[in-house]
């Protein structure tokens, strides 16, 4: 009988007594941060990148944000919405953090701002790009502000760049999920608006590795070829491509090209151009400094997930300066850090009124080199064009953009497509 | 342990649980009623696999379903966050019976590894709509519960969502119950063990799986019901492979035909993925260590120890507490 | 959609489904002899693909990675076979459940043997170009999965079909107990079957590895397609899972290229549909 009774109640008497403990100790100048990135599968690559960012400003700056002491405690939720609500809600119930960053998907973004909302903890969004979180949704999270990007802040710009290329019509291939659809949309809204065609879209799964499907539907009479590959996708898209003998140009969203598994592409990348606020050949002095530090601690590349996570950590650094050391509560700290404007790795960032950043969008190509004197040459994303301070309206009115709906599967309308 | 003196053990453990609970951290409240609703679907499978000799791969399917309809009433159309939430938990109970009265009528005709197999393929075929029908379940995004409901008490209360819980799961075991030591019941059991026989007896054995099949569907999506108010977010990871996959290896721990087992099964899976992942990273060993071990030398489960250490005591011999595992060849 | 996207489509469909054939013909085979659902195959696939990436980190060889990668991974299907499911006796649920929890253990140590990210196995520059053929382009490595799923189907048809070991197979596949009655050794033939199974499983990952990638996850991806071409074309049915494996390959291209929307579907529906009509597979023995 009371093995029965000891299994039932074991875990629960158990977590009491260690939440009892943990909760006594807890207190002190201490900022105790949650960090959220997939550990364990399919995206662990690209949680570890998150980390490594977060954790080299740490390093560099003695463990201390803003004069606190910083405990870091980071959780697994291998990139599923519902695990991340799990341990977010462990990281704000047990372990009392004062914030909680991460996450990776889109998804997973929309899942942990109603977290924050809920237990009046703050969420830092570094990595979920997903508009609406910042656009028609921001009321209903008061303690989120997002550091990274907005998914169609960078297709803005690169529509008009598109056009101004002699683009007329473009194909587009992107991941059946919210992220591809904003990228794409934004992309669409502008080259659209600047005379371009957007002739065809097509929609492989989030996580599809064989375009054989795909690839052969792709219209013949596009100029270019418009991807948006994420995660595992990315190596494979252009290899398959090239293979079925493509010789159209490719451009495509940030994350196609993005440092974290270009080293590991070979030479079917090259000439790839994409849209980001950030590439690891920024040839600035800031960002040499920190790819140096990056590699020679990590032994790669840091790609935009790290420098997302690394400027978070130099963000956080200057609020809590201006708040004396201590955490300030939740409302005040997400004032503080919206109201900042500092030179970070990617160039310049400030936010706009709806906790968005506002910052540098670069036109990059895919191009072999050697890059800060390193000796062999490897994939680098040349930056080729600069448009300063982008901020997620781009050059659109605010109020007529949000009366759009949010840029999904069916919006903006398919008008020219064959 | 005689029948009579388990009821109780039960009963007090339930007791325990409502009582102790509440003065628990947030978070183990929160696994708690995660473990609780998750239980129920894996007592489901039990009818199944415990008492009937059927294991189902594809118990998420019904769990899915179930979870998918309580979001997109709520997301979509804001019922179910009122007093219809009642509406919404018979509603769960309906779709689970309807879809598993649907896939009955496919996979009854097999036993053994066949059955497997194709409850398999239907939990795929769940999945695979569940992932891409956009339109309908929003796909890989998942689809967001804002809130939890309100009538008269509210949901959004971490230990009044718990107490509805833990009152849910104690009707469904209660119900369960019944059902297993009732002449239906116990055909069932006569099923597992002889089949040929019951139907040389006149049974008709196929309504009778049937029945089981649809009855253990039913609770399925009531536990699904109750997973999506938990979670606040239902995505395809829920109707995946590996949810039908860990029910199975938590009935099968705690127990397979003890009913009880399920809940036991499911308690200590989540406890450890949930609070020893936090502790070490290499929980995954122990929770697969725990599986194999468990398979290899403890085929009734955690639920037969008290069985086997009596044996291993010279006690009375085989009772009738002592079932295994292997069905009966096909 | 002209003769070009046809063609085009079917050849993408053959050549995945030679890669199924891979993966499942082991599956099918050991459900044939052992009359186990083998859910750790997926495991095998994916361990395979980075055994083969550790061969070619040291020794730059793709070529020496497939031999190396199968027969690793052959011998842990045997160690498993011989260690933990033998002792179990004739249970299938327990087999079952048991290679479930090797999975697990499985995953979990290749993410701490190989980290969790994505690799791709690169193939000799050879197989990277395509040919064209008539405005066709076809992709050379496409072919030679297509090539080499057929030497490998054509080796093992023989093996069994011409050969004494093939036939003591097939004679415990058909009636086990009849086969043990004549005096066959059914447990040593279990072994070697499972070792065998494992061992296409991992020859298939090293080749789907620069196809897919090889990454967390992929085990319990190609797990349901590898029962999909079992269950459609049968248990212990190895022309069947030749079959089975095409019929896959082309219904989930076409599937995806025609019905984006259902593609899932239009693969697992098909499944039940058959099992529910002959549970043994299309091809099946029972």
């Amino acid at each position: 009988m009371t093995n029965a009774w000891l299994r039932r109640l074991g875990p629960m008497v158990l977590g009491g007594a260690l939440v009892a403990a943990a909760s006594a100790s807890a207190g002190a100048e201490e900022l105790r941060i949650g960090f959220i990135a997939a550990i364990t599968g399919p995206f662990a690559a690209v949680g570890k990148d998150m980390v490594d960012g977060f954790q080299l400003y740490l390093d560099q700056h003695g463990n201390k944000l803003g004069g606190a002491d910083v405990k870091l405690i980071v959780e697994d939720d291998q990139a599923k919405p519902d695990v991340g609500v799990t341990k977010a809600r462990k990281l704000v119930l047990q372990d009392h953090v004062h914030m909680f960053i991460g996450g990776i998907l889109a998804p997973t973004g929309y899942a942990l701002a109603p977290v924050s909302t809920a237990e009046k903890t703050v969420y830092i969004s570094s990595i979920p790009a997903a508009d609406d979180l910042t656009q028609r949704q921001i009321d209903k999270y008061p303690y989120f502000i997002r550091t990274g990007w907005s998914s169609s802040q960078p297709s803005h710009p690169f529509g008009q760049w598109a056009c101004e290329q002699g683009y007329k019509k473009i194909a587009v291939i992107a991941a059946d999920y919210a992220f591809g659809y904003e990228v794409v949309g934004g992309f669409q809204k502008s080259f659209e608006d600047c005379g371009g065609k957007i002739i065809q879209k097509i929609w492989p799964p989030l996580g599809s590795k064989d375009f054989g499907p795909y690839i052969p539907a792709i219209k013949p009479d596009a100029d270019a070829i418009f991807s948006l590959m994420v995660g595992p996708m990315v190596p494979q898209f252009p290899k398959q491509l090239a293979a079925a003998g493509n010789t159209k140009p490719v451009i495509g969203g940030g994350t196609s090209y993005d440092e974290f598994v270009l080293p590991a592409m070979g030479d079917e990348a090259i000439g790839g151009v994409s849209p980001l606020q950030y590439s690891a050949a920024l040839e600035t002095p800031k960002n040499e400094a920190f790819v140096k530090a990056y590699r020679a601690k990590y032994n790669k590349v840091p790609s935009y997930f790290s420098e997302s996570n690394y400027t978070t950590a130099q963000l956080i650094d200057e609020t809590i300066k201006q708040t004396g050391g201590k955490f300030p509560g939740p409302e005040e700290f997400v004032k503080v850090m919206a109201g900042l404007k500092i030179d970070a790795v990617r160039g310049p960032v400030s936010f706009d009124d709806m906790r968005n950043p506002i910052q540098n969008i670069y036109i990059r190509k895919v191009e072999k080199k050697k890059m800060f004197g390193y000796d062999k040459a490897e994939l680098w994303n040349t930056v080729i064009k600069t448009y300063p301070s982008v901020s997620q309206f781009w050059k659109y009115d605010k109020a007529a953009f949000l009366k759009q709906p949010v840029y999904s599967r069916d919006w903006p309308p398919c008008g020219n497509c064959e | 342990m005689t029948s009579r003196r388990k009821v109780w053990a039960v009963i007090a453990a339930v007791a325990a649980l409502a009582i102790v609970v509440p003065f628990t951290s947030s978070f183990v409240i929160l696994l708690a009623t995660r473990a609780l609703a998750f239980s129920i679907l894996v007592m489901s499978l039990d009818i199944l696999l415990g008492f009937t000799g059927l294991a189902s791969l594809g118990q998420a399917a019904y769990f899915g379903v179930g979870a998918y309809m309580t979001a997109i009433l709520a997301a979509k159309y804001q019922i179910g966050l009122g007093f219809d939430f009642w509406l919404v938990v018979v509603g769960g109970l309906l779709i689970g019976a309807a879809l598993a009265a649907v896939f009955g009528l496919l996979a009854i005709r097999a036993s053994g590894v066949y059955f497997l197999m194709i409850t398999l393929a239907l939990g795929q075929c769940v999945w695979g709509l569940a992932y891409r029908w956009n339109s309908l379940t929003n796909g890989d995004n998942g689809i967001n519960i804002q809130v939890r409901p309100r009538f008269g008490i509210d949901l959004a209360n971490e230990v009044t969502f718990f107490y509805v819980v833990l009152g849910l799961f104690a009707v469904s075991l209660f119900a369960m119950y019944v059902l297993v030591r009732s002449p239906f019941g116990r055909s069932l059991a006569g099923i597992r063990e002889r089949e040929l026989r019951m139907k040389i007896l006149g049974y008709n054995t196929w309504l009778h799986k049937y029945v089981a099949f649809i009855i253990s569907g039913a609770f399925g999506g009531l536990s699904g019901v109750l997973w999506a108010h938990t979670a606040g977010i239902v995505s395809p990871v829920n109707v995946e492979l590996t949810t039908s996959v860990d029910a199975l290896l938590m009935a099968v721990l705690g127990g397979a035909g003890t009913l009880v087992g399920g809940a036991i099964g499911a308690f200590i899976v989540i406890a450890l993925r949930e609070y020893l992942s936090t502790v070490v990273p290499w929980w995954q060993y122990v929770l697969g260590g725990v599986y194999v071990l468990t398979i290899l030398y403890l085929p009734s489960g955690l639920m037969g120890i008290p069985a086997r250490i009596r044996q291993r005591r010279g006690a009375l011999g085989k009772r009738e507490g002592d079932k295994t595992l292997a069905t009966a060849p096909s | 959609m002209n003769l070009h996207f046809w063609l085009i489509q079917a050849f993408n469909g053959i050549s995945y489904g030679a890669l199924l054939f891979l993966v499942g013909s082991g599956l099918s085979l050991i459900f044939g002899v052992m009359r186990i659902v083998n859910l750790s195959h997926g495991s095998y696939f994916l361990l395979g693909g980075y055994v083969a990436l550790t061969v070619i980190w040291t020794t730059g060889s793709w070529v020496l990675a497939i031999p190396v990668a199968g027969l690793a991974i052959g011998g842990i299907g045997l160690l498993m076979e011989r260690i933990f499911l033998r002792p179990l006796g004739f249970d299938p649920l327990r087999q079952v459940l048991l290679t479930v929890g090797f999975a697990f253990l499985f995953q979990q140590a290749a993410l701490d043997i190989w980290t969790g990210n994505n690799f791709d196995i690169e193939p000799p520059a050879l197989l990277t170009k395509s040919i064209q053929v008539g405005g066709l382009f076809l992709p050379l490595y496409r072919i030679f999965m297509i090539a080499s799923a057929a030497v490998i189907g054509i080796v093992l048809w023989l093996a069994m079909e011409k050969t004494r070991i093939g036939a003591t197979v097939r004679a415990t596949v058909d009636d086990a107990e009849m086969a043990r009655g004549i005096g066959i050794d059914t447990s040593r033939i279990s072994m070697f079957i499972f070792a065998l199974g494992a061992l296409l499983a991992a020859v298939g990952g090293v080749i789907g590895g620069a196809f897919l990638g090889i990454y967390p996850g992929l085990d319990f991806e190609i797990l349901p397609l590898a029962f999909a071409v079992v269950i459609i074309g049968g248990m212990g049915s190895l022309g069947g899972a030749a079959i089975g494996a095409l019929l896959v390959g082309l219904a989930d291209n076409f599937g995806k290229a025609l019905f984006p929307e259902v593609s899932y579907f239009t693969l697992y529906a098909p499944m039940a549909l058959i099992l529910a009509i002959k549970p043994t597979g299309l091809f099946g023995r029972e």
